[in-house]
């Protein structure tokens, strides 16, 4: 499939989602939820079709995809890594998986995506899931009770799966 | 039965007030408040305005509804503390370059700090600088001075129905914003500047021209005219202690020729000859019974916003130019030859109440060969302020009179600066023809008021009028008149509350009465005019005799008509499903806004990508899907290199295609 088949292939989706929601002003949080999972973002063309699809102004929609720290209006990585930093799993030593982090990825507090397109990596409030602190979620696999040579291996892992599936 | 509240244990009566705040006002207590804004919706964000009521603590006035026996309490030990405490974390991250900022004498901030006797700030800046957004002609946002208190983004969004800015990110990292963190210039602001009029501190102001205008005036080899708008004399006195009902005409015309202007012309001369070639074009249009109703074209913030918002009644406006470029395309063409200059050495220069005008004089439809019909708009404010910074004593000046002959004009033109005023200029001049009995008074009572939506049938319901200000109430009646709910004849729309008097470039008043008295104080110029219709003005007459031939001729319509075109709320959003926007590729733009989606532009979009994908054509077409660049009467609109094809069909889009690819083939 190529990369222009692709991108039309994604907007028919967000022509469903928003047909699925009713294109009601009241739904603009699930409808972000499920673009933002199609394209992995929220691209700002889609965000203004989106605004002129639900009758509000561009800006109340950006005000809302700018509000929620899950939306996302850049491009993230392939592999998408969540560490949490909670009080629970800030006190149980989630500071060293994190900086262990970043500096295997060459990544900062602001800078959360590699170069490559292959990692995101972002720090979250709570997970909900304190009884397993310090967490970190790969993808969609949560990992609890995390040092700073575990994340690391998790990392190498997806890297060399990569490297073979190239 | 008497309802009373007690407030600082005084009795006060409590009738029809909604809040506290209104109801300590009343009791000539001025609670500092930044957020509360009568025209806007509550917001309760700025907490200044605590009062305490017993058995509940701490509340914030303008929030709070009054109740029988209420016992209130303004300026308790605790109150004030905390107001301090609250100021005092604003100005800590408040860019406190006061004496740089235009805002400088009105601010509110500035004003509150003082009164709490505030001497210093115990807290650490948190916030890091942001940009400034210098990209409008009209307005300047400062992120910096910003204070959050929402007035901006409720007046565009609840008085003018757009939004084109809102509150983005969270927490520490709030801000006021347009979408994508653009600047103004490139999303749907139309520039009314009402967010400038409404900030209480210098976060957004008006744009200084200030500079240009004095590099004009002091270079010898430029003749510089100035054009003054009809609101702008019954405003500027308030910015030199002068109260707003003061017709400061002469007085102004007197500063202005002191401060360089080589001529002082009128904008309500150029006003009177929008009456007559609009109520000429009216006329033929209710003769004829089509593009009916005509809407007005004076308000540059209003044009804009019809052009973005509502392109299918784009027809509908009336191709006459505002006052202020008709007056600038008169000037241009009779001025060197009466003034004996040479057109690139002639500036025109207008004072107008207006932010937009900023917008409207540089649209490239009004330059010619290089030469703008009008070169520079400055606002009532920086007028004033030029007349401070060359130190002329405005309040003891010796009146002058404007310069003839476009300084001359009927009461007709002056009332332009008042919602309403528009249709009873027109109604004044086309009466005759309609059998409209104009009363000795001439006021035609029924398009004057201040409510937002005003309508009126005259001449035996012959007649159909409307006259709104504010966006949101135009969207509103706009919506009406599509789905045929409304039909009118006459349509006028201001986009400022009160029209022009209102307007965003005059000077600062948080009250609502200040503005009311300046549009009494042009209705009374109107009265002391000799002259109250156009058609009665010598020098339009003359200008039709010498230049113009008639009203509506070729010759009118190549100097004082105009056309409007579609324009595209955000810049640049096209969704590109091509990786590269290469320059020799065929651009395909399938529109695919809300109209174009409902014809099925859609699957035009999907199927033309499959069969660029089937046949390999990848490298020869860049397709993207636009919002709305085209007109939506004619959906389906598909764009095929320079090609537009309305109303497109699939089959003539895929033959098109294939016609582009074999060519591009070979």
């Amino acid at each position: 499939m190529s990369a222009e088949y692709a991108a039309a292939h994604s907007f028919n989706k967000v022509m469903e989602i928003l047909d699925r929601f009713d294109r009601s002003e009241s739904k603009i949080i699930p409808i972000l939820q499920a673009v933002q999972e199609e394209y992995r973002y929220l691209p700002q063309e889609v965000l203004t079709f989106i605004a002129t699809s639900l009758g509000i102004s561009p800006a109340r929609l950006f005000g809302v995809a700018t509000f929620y720290s899950h939306f996302s209006l850049e491009p993230k990585g392939k592999h998408i890594l969540k560490m949490c930093d909670g009080t629970a799993c800030h006190v149980r030593g989630s500071s060293a998986v994190i900086d262990a982090l970043r500096e295997k990825l060459h990544l900062s507090a602001k800078k959360i995506t590699t170069d490559d397109m292959m990692f995101t990596f972002e720090t979250v409030s709570c997970l909900g899931a304190c009884g397993l602190a310090p967490v970190l979620v790969v993808d969609d696999a949560v990992h609890g009770q995390v040092t700073p040579q575990q994340a690391l291996a998790l990392v190498d892992e997806i890297i060399v799966k990569e490297k073979e599936n190239a | 039965m008497e309802r009373y509240v007690y407030i600082n244990d005084r009795p006060v009566l409590w009738e029809d007030e909604k809040n506290i705040l209104d109801l300590t006002r009343k009791a000539h207590i001025d609670i500092p408040t930044f957020c509360y804004h009568s025209d806007l919706s509550l917001y309760g964000a700025c907490r200044l305005c605590m009062v305490e009521v017993e058995g509940r603590g701490l509340v914030t006035s303008c929030s709070t509804a009054p109740f029988e026996g209420m016992r209130i309490k303004t300026h308790t030990a605790q109150i004030l503390k905390l107001r301090k405490t609250i100021v005092e974390m604003l100005l800590a991250n408040h860019d406190q370059e006061c004496p740089k900022c235009s805002r400088a004498n009105d601010c509110k901030l500035r004003d509150i700090s003082n009164r709490l006797s505030i001497d210093k700030v115990r807290f650490r800046k948190t916030r890091d600088p942001k940009p400034m957004d210098l990209g409008s002609e009209c307005l300047v946002r400062d992120p910096n001075k910003c204070v959050l208190c929402g007035d901006c983004v409720r007046f565009c969004d609840e008085i003018q129905g757009i939004g084109a800015i809102d509150f983005a990110a969270r927490g520490q990292n709030v801000n006021v914003a347009a979408a994508y963190g653009k600047s103004l210039a490139q999303v749907d602001c139309i520039n009314c500047g009402q967010c400038a009029a409404v900030c209480p501190t210098g976060a957004i102001v008006v744009r200084s021209h200030i500079p240009q205008a004095w590099e004009a005036i002091h270079d010898s080899s430029k003749t510089v005219v100035a054009q003054v708008a009809p609101a702008v004399r019954v405003a500027l006195g308030e910015m030199f202690g002068l109260p707003s009902n003061d017709l400061t005409t002469g007085k102004m015309v007197a500063a202005m020729r002191m401060i360089g202007f080589d001529q002082v012309y009128d904008t309500a001369f150029a006003a009177d000859l929008t009456v007559v070639e609009e109520a000429n074009e009216f006329v033929a249009r209710k003769s004829k019974g089509e593009k009916l109703p005509i809407f007005t074209s004076c308000c540059p913030a209003w044009v804009k916003y019809a052009e973005q918002s509502y392109p299918q009644l784009l027809g509908n406006l009336s191709s006459c130019r505002s006052p202020q470029q008709m007056f600038g395309a008169i000037a241009k063409k009779r001025l060197p030859e009466q003034l004996k200059v040479d057109k690139k050495d002639l500036v025109v220069v207008s004072i107008m109440p207006c932010t937009a005008k900023k917008y409207e004089c540089k649209r490239p439809e009004f330059t010619h060969d290089g030469i703008a019909d009008v070169d520079l708009a400055l606002t009532t404010q920086e007028l004033g302020r030029m007349i401070k910074e060359a130190g002329i004593d405005f309040d003891s000046l010796e009146p002058e009179s404007m310069d003839l002959p476009m300084g001359f004009a009927t009461g007709a033109g002056m009332i332009f600066g008042n919602s309403g005023g528009v249709s009873e200029a027109v109604l004044r001049y086309a009466a005759d023809k309609f059998n409209i009995p104009v009363p000795e008074s001439i006021v035609l009572q029924e398009v004057r008021g201040e409510s937002g939506v005003r309508e009126a049938t005259l001449a035996d319901g012959n007649l159909k009028m409307a006259v709104v200000h504010g966006i949101k109430n135009a969207q509103q009646l706009c919506d009406k008149i599509l789905a045929g709910e409304a039909e009118y004849d006459i349509v006028e729309v201001m986009a400022c509350p009160g029209g022009c008097t209102g307007g965003a470039g005059q000077p600062i008043v948080m009250n609502r009465e200040k503005r009311k008295a300046r549009t009494t104080s042009l209705y009374h110029a109107d009265k002391t005019m000799p002259m109250h219709r156009a058609q009665d003005n010598p020098f339009i007459n003359e200008l039709y005799e010498e230049l113009l031939e008639k009203p509506n001729s070729h010759k009118a319509h190549e100097l004082l008509h105009t056309a409007y075109k579609h324009r595209k709320r955000i810049d640049d959003d096209e969704l590109s499903f091509s990786g590269t926007g290469s320059e020799d590729r065929c651009k395909i733009r399938v529109c695919v806004g809300t109209s174009c989606y409902l014809r099925g532009s859609q699957d035009i979009l999907a199927k033309t990508l499959q069969m660029v994908e089937e046949n390999a054509w990848g490298n020869h077409f860049d397709i993207a899907a636009t919002f709305c660049s085209e007109k939506c009467d004619k959906g389906p609109n598909v764009r095929i290199g320079d090609q537009v094809i309305h109303k497109a069909e699939l089959a003539h889009v895929k033959e098109l295609i294939t016609q582009e690819a074999e060519k591009r083939v070979k």
